[in-house]
């Protein structure tokens, strides 16, 4: 994966998402919200320009961005699975869902596959608890998840 | 201001409304014990995260204990500091902090100073009830020519990111990460050297363990002086003499120095100069610039850069650089005393001695911690070779005299050496904010108008607050001149000038509250600004005792002028006391 190259046009995204918040550093997680949405992740030169926009220090930006979970300085895979290790779902069996998840893919929690189609993350309870064990693929959902079927959906994403 | 009554240890004390219980305690003579809390008065410095938990107090009727740093007194309000389940609430917080904490107090530089130990001591914790082998945790240490950081030490009272944030606004450091792993960093847990840091060290200067601690150059010292290859000379900066003497238990303010002076001789220094010395050669330098800047634009040249920025501070040259790159023509070229003598001494000093540049060892003695890092910039040495060698604080110095054996309190008074020894009252005072542009004054007043200054004393220069400004009477021209000391002033004095609220000719900036008597090289001061009070006001006592307190009149400054530079900005003073600035923003 090579390290991300700023350009002109990705500036002018995050200014635009800041203006939208009226450059307003009481509206940090919001912003950064915003721009991993946009970029996927949030490199190194995205907290930068961030930082210089809101007229605040790029250690403030990057504590806020260590500090949630929810923010990642890796880029993800196109398909980002995320598995549900909430109470429900650990308790039917969310972890042989994961372990087959990192089997199929030879990679670890937090990784990218090498060709950037898959990552994968665990987080903690989508709030359908009735459907555990619960993966996220994307935006989609998968519910009532075994392990057999990992090797199946995973073949589904054709790109 | 409305009055509330409350009862703290079945005292019954009133208090002003909004008044916290920590601070009505300490009113009233009972120190609550706290790791994060620290307020310097008149400094504007506060660090209240309320993290630490040390302080809490009993409130009768409220269930939990309250943190008296944070809590508002109220009427009526029973509280106890001293209950038996306040003191052991203190203790196991204290030994939960210990519990992710090194044990290596005997080998620790803060050993001695640090508030975490002190309080171990005070609380009689004998053992920690941490479980075996458990995990601790570890961070990569960071070492910059100035100073060191060792985050297993710390404790999170989040005071050196308050002071870099909020009163420095430097914003190098920031809690990062959550949980277990959380840390105070730079931004993607960068070295210093690569964070918009200047050094300043004031972070140092409000850690309370030994987290952060000074880049220790002592070893060198001690090997170069065991060297007898090598002449060994030392300048000590004018905010050392009126410190030192805390570090050998003498009252805050004291001067001593004829006692340091003494001491350095003791331990094998050749030659023991005087910072001052470069101090009065600087005005000579800086305030001819001034005056040339400021004759030109009265004159009517529209191009001059006004108004003159001081440059003896090196953590204000690097704030500059980093945060006002398009203005690096605006501050005085004129290099820092500590610099100016290592030119003078590597080059003049060197040539009457008849040795060479390599063979002479210039050890500066400084209240500072980024004169360490200044004088390490490659723009300061010769061939490799710089022109002060190595830079050790006032607090290691007091650690070289007690390694020495060394009984400081008995010494008798010496004087310095000469010629880089002798100085005169105006030098003295850049020890203290408002002291370089009052000297600056004294002699800009006498070359312009080409009167006798009857009075030299500049009462509106002097003070702690953050920001002052005054105008002077320049024989009918007024002068306006604008004070700034820590980080954060000078930004609001420098954007209020981009805004055009402000006006000078010339200004003033030190990055340390109460300029260099404040550096984080000095002695500690543990939130008492007393202390640094007391060290003003001495700076200034010695400014009065001196014989010739104008620069200009210092008979070995005009000599060196005479015999070796010529004339303030000549060729040759360009060459050896002057410098540039470079963009940095690292950002």
């Amino acid at each position: 994966m090579t390290a991300f190259k700023l350009q002109e046009c990705h500036k002018k995204t995050i200014e635009d998402i800041c203006n939208s918040y009226n450059n307003d550093p009481g509206d940090l997680i919001k912003i950064l919200h915003k721009c991993q949405t946009a970029f996927g992740y949030l490199p190194e030169d995205v907290q930068r320009v961030v930082a210089k926009i809101l007229n605040i220090s790029v250690a403030k930006v990057y504590g806020v961005v260590t500090f949630y979970s929810f923010f990642t300085m890796t880029p993800k895979g196109k398909h980002a699975i995320s598995v549900c290790m909430g109470t429900a779902c650990y308790v039917r069996g969310a972890e042989k869902v994961l372990d087959e998840f990192k089997e199929q893919l030879k990679i670890k929690v937090g990784g990218v596959t090498p060709d950037g189609k898959f990552s994968l993350d665990c987080l903690r309870c989508v709030g359908a608890c009735g459907l555990a064990p619960v993966v996220l693929i994307g935006d989609k959902v998968y519910g009532r998840l075994e392990a057999y079927q990992v090797k199946e959906i995973l073949d589904s994403y054709e790109d | 201001m409305e009055k509330i009554k409350i009862t703290i240890d079945n005292k019954q004390v009133e208090v002003s409304k909004g008044t916290t219980i920590y601070h009505a305690a300490k009113a009233n003579g009972i120190d609550i014990p706290t790791l994060c809390y620290l307020k310097l008065d008149h400094l504007n410095i506060e660090n209240r995260p309320g993290g630490c938990r040390v302080c809490v107090v009993q409130i009768e009727g409220r269930k939990n204990l309250a943190p008296s740093c944070s809590t508002l007194c109220a009427d009526g309000m029973v509280v106890y500091t001293n209950k038996v389940r306040v003191l052991n609430a203190r203790k196991t917080v204290l030994e939960l902090i210990l519990s992710d904490h090194p044990k290596e107090c005997l080998v620790c530089s803060s050993s001695g100073q640090c508030d975490l130990q002190k309080l171990s001591q005070k609380m009689g914790i004998r053992e920690i009830h941490a479980v075996e082998n458990a995990e601790m945790s570890t961070y990569r240490k960071d070492y910059s020519p100035a100073l060191r950081r060792d985050m297993d030490k710390c404790i999170m009272c989040r005071r050196c990111e308050t002071i870099c944030n909020d009163v420095q606004t430097v914003g190098a450091l920031s809690a990062v990460n959550r949980g277990f792993m959380s840390v105070v960093a730079p931004a993607f847990e960068q070295d210093l050297v690569d964070s918009p840091c200047t050094f300043c060290g004031q972070c140092v200067a409000v850690c309370p363990t030994g987290a952060l601690t000074p880049f220790d150059d002592t070893a060198k010292v001690i090997r170069a002086l065991a060297d007898p290859t090598k002449t060994v000379i030392v300048q000590t900066a004018p905010a050392v003499r009126a410190a030192l003497g805390e570090e050998f238990g003498l009252e805050p303010g004291t001067l001593v120095t004829g006692k340091m002076v003494s001491a350095l001789r003791t331990m094998g220094f050749d030659k023991v100069f005087d910072t001052d010395f470069a101090a009065d050669l600087t005005i000579m330098e800086e305030g001819t610039e001034l005056l040339n800047r400021i004759s030109k634009f009265l004159n009517g040249d529209k191009d001059v850069k006004l108004p003159i920025l001081t440059s003896c501070c090196p953590a204000w040259v690097n704030f500059f650089e980093e945060n006002y790159p398009t203005m690096l023509d605006v501050p005085s070229t004129a290099r820092s005393p500590q610099q100016m003598f290592g030119s003078i001494a590597k080059n003049y000093f060197a040539e009457l001695l008849g040795i060479k540049r390599e063979d002479l060892v210039v050890i500066s003695v400084m209240p500072c911690l980024a004169k360490k890092y200044e004088c390490q910039r490659e723009e300061f040495s010769t061939n490799g070779n710089p022109d002060v060698d190595y830079s050790i604080s006032t607090r290691e110095l007091a650690s070289l005299i007690r390694f020495a054996n060394i009984d400081f309190n008995s010494l008798s008074e010496e004087d310095f050496d000469r010629p880089l020894g002798e100085s005169t009252g105006a030098a003295v005072i850049f020890g203290a904010t408002g002291g370089v542009i009052e000297a600056a004054v004294r002699t800009a007043y006498e070359l312009y108008t080409g009167k006798k200054l009857t009075k030299v004393d500049f009462k509106e220069l002097r003070g702690l607050e953050g920001i002052r400004t005054a105008t002077l009477d320049f024989n009918g021209t007024p002068i306006h001149i604008g004070i700034a000391h820590q980080l954060g002033n000078a930004r609001k004095l420098l954007d209020g000038i981009r805004s055009g609220m402000y006006n000078f000719h010339a200004i003033e900036i030190m990055a340390c509250p109460g300029g260099c008597i404040g550096g984080a090289g000095q002695p500690l001061h543990h939130g008492d600004s007393s202390i640094i009070q007391a060290r003003f006001d001495a700076i200034y006592r010695e400014d009065a005792s001196k014989t010739i307190r104008k620069s200009h009149e210092n008979p070995y400054i005009i000599k060196l002028y005479e015999d070796y530079l010529g004339h303030p900005m000549s060729e040759k003073a360009h060459h050896l006391l002057h410098t540039k600035y470079f963009e940095k923003n690292k950002n």
